[in-house]
């Protein structure tokens, strides 16, 4: 082991990692954070949007110089079907505000510049090092790191394993499982370059604004899963995702499902003429509150990702990361600051701190949904958005046929497809996953 | 020994887009890496400093955040970093630089001991003339040594270094008195990962930064865009040469076929063929 100790390590220099890397620091902490990636963001995949809001408790100023593309003021939902979307959309000038909620970013630039302000902070960051254990002493008790260097050992009073979703630092050591294929999806993505004038006019932006897409129906082929658009200030990150479980079940490849995507009518014409500069695909957490592991112990705690901390249901993730960071260097700081050990018992404090924030309590809310989605996954992905797509066809379209008549059609079409014993089913589970 | 290397901070060429209005390259985004021409130099110059003792020092000249690049080159066990760093020096063409650089060593000799070997790399990825090393080289009065694929022996005491130079048709082998400069040529060695006290002490070195007046510029009209006789006068993206794959249906005749096609779309070869056909 080398001479030099320090307070914390933090392992990995994503959203989760570099909150907690900053915080620690800003709080005088003696913290070294160790990165595989050439630097923090090369190795960071995200669709990605941003919420200022657990930015700003991190840094308050960081409109003034973060790498932001759009801020979002239109949000779409669509139903589709293998030719057409019903679509749900919401577009507000409220959203061109002074200090908006939502960006879009791109990671790889976004976390660049996050990492500079946790070295600013004080914080050593150390990239192009990979943590290939966790030392711990005769107890278990985590004592600190072995990377891939030479003399490559270094001791700490605190790991902080920020290490990603299939983090395998704290699944060798036993201090969790990996995660189960059926509680993470395999999401996929492309970016697509265009020239802002175009990617304005095709989504009627100007400024900086931008828009969203967020999409589910058959372009899922009855699997859990959902697609994505979103603007970037001269690209369009475009993807879609499913569980890994529903992959390995069905056989379909996620590059398949992502040409179907591009090429359903509703989107091809947004991405046409494009340059695809970027393929990356990430895993994401999915099993929601009933997949979180245990969150801390002697020595150690887990935060973001890898702590399995992910809102499915409204596609946040990164704030939840940052939020678990920034609370775990708090629980820290606090524990440093009493001059007591870094015990199981102390660090619980983070597990409390979580649970009185929203991270736990949103996640508490829709327990139920990863589950429900999953079972009645041909329902939800597949059967109800072809069905509204029928009923809205009927409903749009003139053609002599009676209003009643239309309606009946719809409605025999929707007990054809699910009894009417179904129907009420899920509506039941889902407002009660909902609640 | 002190060995200082001269290296620069380029864009990630792999990376690099042509943007398709104005032609120019756009740098924003663009990841910025060492010149890999120029790791070869750190690394052998790591690797005589291993084995005959004494300091590395590295040497650039860029922009504030060409201070990256330089940490890097400590994380790999470089004992200092130097920047160089003013706007009077921005927009050098290779005459404007070799006089920045040769200045700058000159000072770095004044300050932490004379270099006894100057390396660069062969080039650099993103201007490719190969000008700045040998130009140096003058500048200092050192003897070049360039295209050295190999370092036979260094005599400390004697003052003598012996080299493998790459030359057209062959190898040749050289002497020459110590202080040189030497551009290495890729592949010769594999840049190390440095140990993690190294990756430390690069994460928290303080770098020398000079401005040209600290460096000693006499000379200001000598340097940047002021300094540079080289003008550019245009910058165009080539189009591209090889043209789309056509598949032809060949049918149960694949022969005349394939032949049929290919005088179709090259009308002269027939008349060529029969041509050279006669002459035999």
């Amino acid at each position: 082991m080398i001479e030099e100790r320090f307070d914390a390590i933090v392992v990995g220099a994503g959203m989760a990692g570099n909150a907690a890397a900053l915080t620690l620091a800003q709080r005088g902490l003696k913290v070294l954070q160790l990165e595989r990636g050439e630097y923090s963001g090369s190795k960071n995949v995200q669709g990605a949007i941003l919420y200022a809001d657990m930015l700003e408790k991190l840094i308050p100023d960081f409109r003034e110089d973060a790498p932001l593309e759009r801020h979002l003021i239109e949000q779409r939902f669509w139903m589709m079907d293998d030719n057409s979307h019903t679509g749900l959309h919401y577009r507000s000038d409220d959203f061109n505000e002074e200090k908006p909620n939502r960006y879009t970013i791109i990671r790889a630039q976004f976390d660049k510049w996050f990492s500079k302000k946790v070295q600013e902070a004080g914080a050593v960051v150390l990239c192009e090092t990979t943590v290939t254990e966790l030392l711990q002493d005769a107890r278990g008790k985590v004592i600190g790191v072995r990377t891939d260097r030479k003399n490559g050992q270094v001791g700490t009073d605190v790991v902080v394993l920020a290490e990603g979703v299939n983090g395998l630092l704290g699944t060798r050591a036993g201090l969790r499982n990996r995660p189960d294929p059926s509680k993470v999806a395999l999401a996929v993505k492309e970016m697509h370059f265009l020239p802002q004038e175009t990617l304005e006019a095709r989504f009627n932006l100007k400024g900086d604004e931008g828009a969203v897409i967020e999409a589910v129906g058959t372009i899922s082929e009855g699997m859990t899963g959902m697609g994505f658009i979103y603007t970037n200030r001269e690209s369009i990150s475009l993807g879609i995702g499913c569980l890994v479980s529903d992959f390995e079940r069905t056989g379909q490849t996620p590059y398949g499902l992502l040409e179907k995507f591009k090429s359903h009518p509703s989107v091809k014409g947004l991405i046409e003429g494009s340059e695809v500069k970027e393929y990356a695909a990430h895993l994401i957490p999915e099993g929601g509150y009933k997949a979180i592991p245990q969150l801390f112990g002697d020595g150690w705690v887990v935060v973001g990702d890898a702590a399995q901390l992910n809102n499915a249901v409204h596609r946040e993730g990164s704030n939840l990361a940052m939020t678990s960071g920034r609370l775990a260097a708090e629980t820290i700081f606090q524990i440093k600051s009493r001059r007591d050990p870094m015990t199981k018992e102390n660090l619980a404090l983070y597990r409390k701190m979580l649970e009185d924030s929203f991270v736990m309590k949103d996640l508490k809310k829709y327990r139920n949904m990863p589950e429900l989605l999953h079972i009645r996954a041909q329902n939800f992905f597949l059967t109800y958005p072809q069905l509204v797509s029928k009923a809205m066809k009927e409903f749009v379209r003139v053609d002599g046929v009676t209003k009643a008549e239309k309606e009946k059609a719809t409605l025999r079409s929707f007990l054809a497809a699910r009894s009417i014993k179904g129907i009420i089913g899920d509506a039941f589970n889902f407002a009660r996953a909902w609640r | 020994m002190h060995i200082v290397v001269c290296m620069k901070q380029v864009p990630d060429s792999a990376q690099i887009r042509v943007h398709p209005v104005t032609n120019t390259i756009m740098r924003q985004g663009v990841p910025t890496i060492i010149n890999p021409y120029d790791l070869f130099a750190i690394e052998e110059a790591l690797r005589l400093r291993d084995q005959f003792g004494g300091e590395v020092t590295v040497l650039t000249m860029g922009p504030p955040s060409a201070e990256d690049s330089l940490r890097k080159a400590l994380s790999f066990g470089v004992d200092r970093a130097v920047l160089l760093t003013d706007r009077f020096f921005a927009g050098a063409d290779t005459l404007a630089t070799t006089y920045a650089l040769a200045t700058a060593l000159r000072k770095i000799g004044a300050e932490f001991g004379a270099p006894d070997i100057v390396f660069t790399g062969k080039q650099t990825i993103d201007g490719d003339t190969a000008q700045v090393g040998p130009g140096v080289a003058k500048r200092l009065g050192f003897i070049q040594l360039t295209y050295v694929s190999r370092i036979n022996s260094v005599d400390v005491d004697k003052r003598l270094i012996e080299v493998e130079r790459r030359a057209e048709g062959g190898v040749q082998q050289l002497q020459s008195r110590l202080p040189c400069l030497i551009t290495i040529l890729e592949g010769v060695n594999e840049i190390r990962v440095g140990s993690l006290t190294d990756a430390l002490k690069a994460a928290r070195a303080k770098l020398v930064r000079w401005s040209a007046q600290d460096a000693g510029v006499e000379d200001i009209t000598k340097c940047g865009l002021r300094g540079s006789p080289t003008i550019v006068k245009k910058v165009f993206a080539p189009q591209p040469r090889a043209k789309k794959a056509e598949f032809i249906e060949l049918g149960d005749k694949p022969g005349e076929a394939l032949v049929e096609a290919l005088f179709q779309r090259q009308t002269n070869l027939e008349s060529a063929l029969e041509k050279l056909a006669r002459g035999y």
